[in-house]
């Protein structure tokens, strides 16, 4: 019976990708042009740049450090002040020390993880918020020309959000005395790039 | 082995999948034409456009976040209100030019990241508020196609998508899946800074 269940299953798997694949797409009354690769490129653009990547991957793990809620605080505060700090990029208004920002953050959040930090959630916050600025004033504001603003923004803010969900799935090893280690050499890798982004940033 | 073969062919499956609906293919963001009648335009037009999709899912996940009693008010002054905004876009001449959904992905985003807890009427009147200002833009831009009948469709859509959604996070009990949900949340409401942002841009 279970067995059945399975074979039902499976058939209308195939079933469903069978109509999507063949369904006919909608006629549309006029094309605009750009809107999914705005999206694209948005979801994209995140994991163009290891400083981004990186310093992102470090507030999951960090967060996975200091447990619950800062796990769920951090990668709620990150996304929203990095939009501030795109939005000031948008307004031109402008912020020194971008790149250096960057590296700092790097530096500052592979530090944390490393030596396993556990400061008040405000504190963490408040740090968090603020290097995402950096982070959203300079990777916010490159959308390509002729692409939708907003299918980029979400595609931006979907991919950083994921890249936080990846930090913190592989910091729950935390929970393990050997995942700890790992966890803290993961730190110090990250501080090391923060150094080696410092020292492009300033060269 | 045959458990294997099992797993691999679900595997080999969901890869499929995700392969083709990650593919870019054009998105119609205004005035669809299904070929099936203007009801269907209108929720092919809701479907395609993220302006009014993502507020309204949001407005549902935040119905669902307060419980049963706003998810129901929510049910039905929501898609009421978004169909009473846009019989009045259609009698309507100009467009804002200011992106005032952006306010929208922002309210509503932030209400959703920070789990607050609005009273019941005020939250009666957000729901109305938002279905209002969207209906008001799909009015406009659906005089020239499916009109009245295109917004029935999406009033239809939004009902069952507030029930779903709504229904859904209700029934969330793990602390840990509110918290998910919250998330998505401050998504939205980081789309809505940007899109200000793009606003001022030009690029929006």
């Amino acid at each position: 019976m279970k067995k059945h269940g399975r074979h039902m299953a499976l058939l209308m798997f195939f079933l469903a990708l069978m109509v999507y694949l063949v369904w006919v797409p909608s006629a549309q009354a006029h094309v605009e042009q750009g809107q999914a690769a705005g999206f694209v490129t948005g979801l994209e653009h995140p994991w163009s740049g290891l400083d981004h990547v990186l310093a992102m991957i470090a507030v999951g793990l960090w967060g996975a450090q200091l447990g619950n809620p800062a796990m769920w605080v951090l990668p709620i505060t990150f996304p929203m002040v990095m939009s501030l700090g795109a939005m000031m990029g948008l307004l031109g208004i402008p912020l020194p020390g971008i790149e250096v920002g960057i590296a700092v953050s790097a530096i500052l959040l592979g530090a944390m993880v490393l030596g396993e930090v556990k400061p008040k959630l405000l504190i963490a916050a408040i740090m968090v918020g603020f290097f995402a600025i950096f982070h959203g004033h300079a990777h916010g504001t490159e959308l390509p020309a002729g692409q939708s603003g907003l299918l980029y923004s979400m595609g931006f803010v979907i991919a950083t959000g994921v890249l936080h969900g990846i930090g913190i799935l592989i910091g729950l090893i935390h929970r393990w005395p050997a995942g700890k280690l790992v966890l803290r050499g993961a730190g110090a890798f990250i501080a090391a790039m923060g150094f080696f982004f410092l020292w492009q940033a300033v060269a | 082995m045959k458990k294997i073969l099992l797993t691999n062919l679900r595997f080999l499956i969901g890869v499929v999948i995700s392969a083709s609906l990650l593919k870019p293919t054009d998105a119609a963001a205004h005035l669809v034409t299904t070929g099936m009648g203007p009801v269907y335009d209108g929720i092919g037009h809701l479907l395609l456009t993220p302006e009014d999709l993502v507020p309204a899912v949001a407005m549902a996940l935040y119905a669902g976040l307060r419980g049963r009693a706003p998810g129901r008010r929510a049910l039905f002054f929501f898609p009421l209100a978004w169909l009473i905004g846009g019989f009045i876009g259609l009698a309507a001449d100009t467009m804002p030019v200011f992106p005032v959904s952006a306010f929208s992905f922002l309210l509503v985003g932030i209400l959703i990241a920070a789990d607050l807890r609005l009273p019941d009427n005020a939250f009666t009147v957000l729901a109305v508020a938002v279905g209002i200002m969207h209906g008001f833009f799909n009015g406009i831009a659906l005089k020239a196609g499916p009109a009245g009948l295109g917004l029935l469709g999406i009033m239809s859509a939004l009902f069952v998508l507030v029930a779903l959604v709504s229904a859904f996070v209700v029934s969330l009990k793990p602390p840990w899946a509110r918290i998910v949900v919250r998330v998505a949340g401050s998504w939205v409401a980081a789309m809505g800074l940007l899109m200000i942002g793009w606003f001022f841009r030009g690029q929006a």
